[in-house]
């Protein structure tokens, strides 16, 4: 079936771990806008949802550090976080096994993709998932783009990673919908956390609605670094839904700044047809 | 200088709970399975919140240790600044400080702007 949702939303701990700290009025519209993404990816009727993240050392480590690497279990425990920090419980989230391996094998075609048996969730899926899923009753198939430590795939092959997930998605009869999920501009787990780059935010977007690839893939990691923190590495979930989109435009359905957040809190979807 | 094994290290603890009850049984057995100086050392028995992200431990890693150790998020900030005013610039890594106005001016100035629009 062809991909039946393509989406992208924030995954900031600080939205679950600090939510009362935010202004009342923004956070109760982020959680209404994580509600409606549920809603539009349940209306889709998935088998299965695929979340491209970018975790934080859940599982991959400088030691054996994979560019790309998706899940291939039929279950998946998170988030692995402190549970009074991140104030989620940790729990059980299905996955597919089976469907994972044929995703993979064929993902594998074009781009060279680590798999993992074994996987827990960080808050870079956990949260989005507390939002989206609550009752966490849809398989979940974890895809991961090291954005943390570099050195970092450059943005050409994240597109590539992106190209080949919607190529995997629409060769199995099953109906796969997918976000990415990550933040734009951030300066996360720095004393600069809370620093946002509104502008280069908005352009990010603007690009990113616009499906522009060539636009899209045109920062380099050092003016990523200097214009939207380290944290801006994490674009690359956002380009990999983007090139999922397969030349579909894109609506930010909702995105404000919320510097207790540390990022411009989003909430976007590809219009691709269901 | 070894901010891979100390980064290593934290990354086991915060993932890995039998290396978390080793480490409260044990701290010196679990610490000599790594190549650490003695800076290092101080830093990770304490914890030196504040010298450990000078030394350049990833934000990822370093925030979710300070959780284990129940550190509050503005505590933990708080940590890091005091780390930078004793120690100097951070060392490595890309979790270097860029400067910022803080979180309570930049809430108040969207504030504004939301009261404008």
């Amino acid at each position: 079936m062809p991909l039946v949702y393509c989406g992208a939303c924030s995954h900031a701990p600080g939205i679950t771990a600090r939510a009362e700290r935010a202004d009342t009025q923004t956070r109760q519209a982020l959680e209404s806008a994580f509600g409606r993404m549920g809603d539009e990816i349940r209306a889709t009727k998935p088998d299965a949802l695929v979340v491209i993240a970018a975790e934080h050392f859940a599982n991959f480590f400088m030691n054996n550090m994979p560019a790309f690497a998706m899940g291939m279990a039929d279950s998946y425990e998170g988030p692995i976080e402190d549970e009074a920090f991140l104030r989620i419980k940790r729990t059980t989230v299905p996955g597919n096994k089976a469907l994972s391996k044929r995703l993979i094998e064929r993902v594998m075609q074009t781009v060279d993709v680590a798999y993992a048996e074994e996987w827990k969730f960080d808050h870079g899926i956990s949260v989005p998932l507390h939002f989206l899923t609550p009752d966490y009753d849809l398989p979940i198939i974890p895809a991961n783009i090291n954005c943390q430590g570099p050195p970092l795939a450059p943005l050409a092959r994240a597109w590539a990673f992106g190209e080949a997930l919607r190529a995997a998605a629409d060769s199995v009869p099953e109906r796969i919908a997918l976000i990415g999920t990550g933040g734009i501009s951030h300066w996360p787990a720095t004393p600069d956390s809370g620093k946002i780059n509104q502008d280069w935010d908005q352009e990010f977007l603007r690009r990113w609605t616009a499906n522009d690839r060539e636009a899209l893939l045109s920062y380099t990691d050092a003016e990523t670094y200097r214009d939207a923190g380290q944290g801006g590495f994490e674009i690359r979930t956002f380009i990999a839904a983007a090139a999922a989109a397969k030349g579909a435009k894109g609506t930010v359905q909702f995105c404000e700044p919320v510097p207790v957040f540390a990022v411009s809190c989003t909430i976007a979807r590809m219009a691709v047809a269901a | 200088m070894s901010l891979y094994q100390v980064q290593k290290l934290i990354y086991e603890l915060n993932r890995d709970p039998r290396t978390r009850e080793r480490f409260s049984a044990g701290r010196d057995a679990v610490l000599a399975e790594y190549a650490l100086t003695d800076e290092e050392k101080g830093a990770l028995t304490k914890p030196d919140i504040g010298l450990l992200y000078v030394l350049g431990v990833n934000g990822q890693l370093l925030m979710h240790f300070a959780a284990l150790h129940k550190v509050e998020w503005p505590d933990y900030l708080e940590r890091m600044r005091q780390g930078l005013k004793d120690h100097g610039q951070v060392r490595e890594g890309v979790y270097a400080a860029t400067g910022y106005e803080g979180v309570e001016a930049h809430d108040a100035r969207l504030k504004q702007e939301r009261e404008k629009r």
